[in-house]
Formats: structure tokens, sequence, C-alpha cells
């Protein structure tokens, strides 16, 4: 989990949450930053965005913490690494 | 002045074709009209299936100039209106024109004919919109048109709650009829809500699902868009009986409520209040009803609310509720939805067969009601609730009785 990646990560939260970027740490959850479930599908619709991905709703359902959103980008820049580089 | 208030008249148009025949018989088999959306290009969605009118032919109802001035949504407003009106024979002189109301339900208006003219202010880069925009897109043109055909000339007016459209409107219908302010109400729903904009905002809040409806399911994944248009004439008990009418139900109780909880969250508070206000408007204990039509959405957050509410609501009795969504069968047509679900309600009391909760793959513990599981259940049932709550937390519950 690279220190560029969360911090992009963090600083879209705070930007549709609209609080300090330096406030979303990545071990806090969401409850503790007062995301409910909307400003969650808010935060996916700005992460596909930033990283031009397409977040499947089944992906995105469990996720509870910072955390496990950096490591489910991560995962989705991965798949889509590699889908480039596989000739077609 | 309270008189007991009757339904004389059904029509509707849906996913199972242009009538309330088509309809009901669909219900009464248990039979899914979820299938692959052709409104849209395939693939433009994370969402391939919904509940839409199929072959719906304008002409088939309207001239080209008619059917050019009305946006899809209020075209089914009217297509529903006359069928009921039929169905009720009432003719309407200036008089009774005068004392009679129409009260529809409608969440978003014309969205095809919005999304047709910013495609050519954006995309074409056309610098104007065609000047029947305004005529066709407004949420009041279903209602306008049924007026104008008629000459119905009382209190029309279109009432917009979101997915508790129609069960205001029909709640408020019911209400004018029984304290004697109109004679007669046609009430009811319309919604056209398939078209690219409307369908891309849906898809970006995540609520519907991949596959189909499966209100109830531990494996549900979201709600099904559907469309068209119920309408109910509704009129004094003692009037039907007078004329000769023949009576379709009663319409019994309506109650409503605001969670003023969460814009988009549901809150069993909120509908267990709106339930509560139904029973106690038609002066019925929770033992006196034998069948809920739930809002049954089937997104993970709806059913094990509105489970916990009917729970709190009828406590030991809701052993023996038989509960069922039948979103499953006709999807959600969001403004139109309390509309299908009190044709569904009236048709279940009158026909004694509840239809079912389609699609249902397995029992969630969150839901551990009777959902008359795919199979409908010929069961006699004297009174039934049909429950909406929409979005910003808006809640319009509707009690029918079994009346002949």
């Amino acid at each position: 989990m690279s220190e560029d990646l969360i911090t992009r990560v963090t600083g879209v939260i705070g930007r549709t949450q609209k609080i300090p970027p330096e406030t979303v740490t990545i071990d806090k959850s969401f409850e503790e930053l007062n995301i409910d479930s909307l400003d969650g599908i808010n935060i996916l619709f700005a992460l596909e965005g930033e990283f031009d991905l397409d977040i499947p709703d089944d992906a995105a359902r469990a996720i509870r913490t910072v955390r496990q959103m950096v490591e489910g980008i991560e995962k989705l820049l991965a798949a889509k690494a590699q889908a480039a580089e596989t000739p077609k | 002045m309270t008189r007991r208030v009757a339904v004389t008249g059904i029509g509707a148009i849906s996913a199972f074709g242009d009538t309330y025949a088509d309809l009901w018989n669909g219900l009464a088999a248990g039979r899914s009209a979820i299938r692959p959306l052709t409104l849209v290009a395939p693939g433009a969605l994370r969402f391939p299936n919904a509940a839409q009118v199929p072959d719906y032919d304008p002409l088939r109802y309207f001239d080209e100039k008619e059917a050019q001035m009305l946006d899809r949504f209020a075209q089914f407003a009217a297509v529903a209106a006359r069928e009921a009106i039929q169905a009720s024979g009432i003719e309407f002189s200036p008089e009774l024109g005068e004392r009679t109301a129409i009260v529809l339900g409608c969440s978003g208006g014309g969205k095809s004919t919005e999304d047709d003219g910013f495609h050519h202010l954006y995309a074409l880069q056309e610098p104007r919109v065609s000047p029947l925009t305004i005529a066709r897109a407004m949420s009041n043109a279903g209602a306008s048109r049924v007026s104008l055909e008629y000459g119905i000339t009382g209190p029309v007016f279109t009432i917009s709650t979101a997915c508790s459209s129609a069960n205001h409107a029909l709640g408020q219908a019911f209400r004018m009829v029984r304290s004697g302010e109109v004679e007669v109400a046609i009430a009811g729903g319309s919604e056209a809500p398939l078209s690219m904009g409307f369908l891309k905002a849906w898809e970006a809040m995540r609520v519907v699902a991949p596959d189909t409806c499966r209100p109830f399911s531990l494996d549900r994944r979201g709600l099904i868009l559907g469309e068209g248009a119920a309408v109910l004439v509704l009129e004094p008990v003692e009037r039907a009986r007078a004329r000769g009418a023949k009576i379709l139900g009663e319409m019994a109780g309506f109650g409503m409520s605001s969670d003023a909880h969460h814009i988009t969250q549901p809150s069993a508070l909120g509908a267990a209040r709106a339930m509560r206000a139904a029973l106690a408007d038609g002066g019925l204990a929770p033992e006196a009803i034998g069948y809920v039509n739930a809002h049954g959405t089937g997104t993970l957050a709806n059913d094990a609310t509105e489970t916990e509410a009917i729970r709190s609501v009828f406590g030991a009795h809701a052993q023996k509720l038989l509960v069922s969504s039948t979103k499953s069968m006709h999807g959600h047509a969001l403004g139109a939805a309390g509309a299908l679900e009190a044709v569904a309600t009236l048709s279940a009391l009158q026909c004694g067969l509840i239809p079912p909760t389609a699609n249902f793959t397995a029992a969630d513990p969150a839901c551990d009601l009777d959902v008359v599981p795919n199979i409908p259940r010929e069961v006699p049932v004297e009174c039934a609730i049909s429950n909406s709550f929409a979005f910003g937390g808006l809640n319009a519950v509707l009690i029918f009785r079994k009346l002949a």
C-alpha cells in the first residue's frame, strides 16, 4: 500500500466529506468519520473519477474503514494494470 | 359527514400489458414481468433489466397530435384513467365534473422529454429546445390530461413524494370523498422513469439489482425499476349502491408520517407510525389485518427495516400475517408503485388470492415473516394494508376492506 495511494484516497474522502484530509487517517472507520451509506456512495463515485475505475457494487458493499477502501482500490488498480498488459 | 368509500373502477397499464386484467392475471399467477430493458441501448448500464411496458404504442390511444403533446408518463395516466372510468360506468355531466377530484401521484414527471431536450442542447449543441418541453414534462401533465378529457373541473392536482406519491394521492382522494368534499375521485399514480439520464442517476445510487428483484430473500441485491400507471375510481358506498355499480372493494383507512431521520436510509419507527396511523384512521385493530402488500423494494435496508416495523405494529399477530411484495413482479414504478399495489391489494381481497413474492430464493433471518414465497396462496382475507415508504423519509399507508 503506497503512501501516494493512501494520500489520494484520503484526499478524495476529505474533499467529498468536506472535512480536512489530515483527519482522514488509514485506521479510521467510516463510522468515526460520520460517513453514512449515502456518503459512502458519493465517495465511491468520486474515487471512480479519481482513478478512472469502475467499482462494482459487490466489491464496495462490505467496506467500513479507510484501510479497506485503500486496499480495495489497490486491488482494482492492479486488476486494471494487468488487463492493460494482457495481449488481446 | 363521514362516508364509507367504495372503489368502483380500476385501470392499469404495467409491465404485464395495457390493462388491469393483464396486471392481475400476471400477479395472480406469480409471474414476474421483469425483462431486459429495451428503451435504452443495451450495455449502457450496470443493470440490464427493468419492468417495462411491453410493445406500447401511443397511437392505439392517441392521435399523432395528442401523442406529441404528452410524455409517456402522462399517456400512461390517461390510458389507466380511461379504463377505470369506463369500468365504473360513470358519465361525467358538467355538474358531476365539478364535484369530482383527480389526484395522481408522480415522482419524476416527463423524464424522457427532459432528457431529449438536454440532448439537443448539450450533445447536439443546438441553441433551443421544443416549445412543448414544459407542457410535456410538468408532473401534473397526467392529471391535467384526464381533467381535459373528461371535463372534470373540481380539485385536480398531483402529489410528488417519490416512492410514496401514489399512496399519498390515493389517501388524499379517499379523504376528500369520505368527508363529502367531492362526490367522485379519480386517483392513483403514473411514472415513466426509463430514460437514460434518470436511469444513470439510479445506477449511481447503487440500489438497482444487477439480476432481478428478490424482496425479503437472503441474496437480494436491490430494486428493479418499473413503469406504468394505475387509477382507481372512488365514490361513497351509498352512491355506488344507489346507482347499481359493481363495487370492487372499500378504501378503509389512510395514515402517513415522516421519519425525520435520514434522506435515504429507512426508519422502522417512521414506517410503524404510518401503519399505526392508518389503523387508527380506519378504526381497526391490528388483528383485523390479514394481508400486507409490502413496500418490499428488494434493497438490503428496506426489507429488514420494514420487517422490524411490521413486527412492532402487529406484535404476535405478525406471525399470522401474509406479507408479499408484488414489486418482485411489476417492478418499482416509483410514483405509480402505490397505485399498482393498491390494485394488487384490492384484487387479492376480492379474489381471496394472495399474490406471492416472486423470485424468492432463500429466507433471511432479518425478514422472518410469511412472505408468501413464489406460489400464490388461496386465502380469504377481509382487510389488507398497502405500504409505501419514500426516499426523503415520507411514509404513506392505505387500508382496504373486502366489499361487494
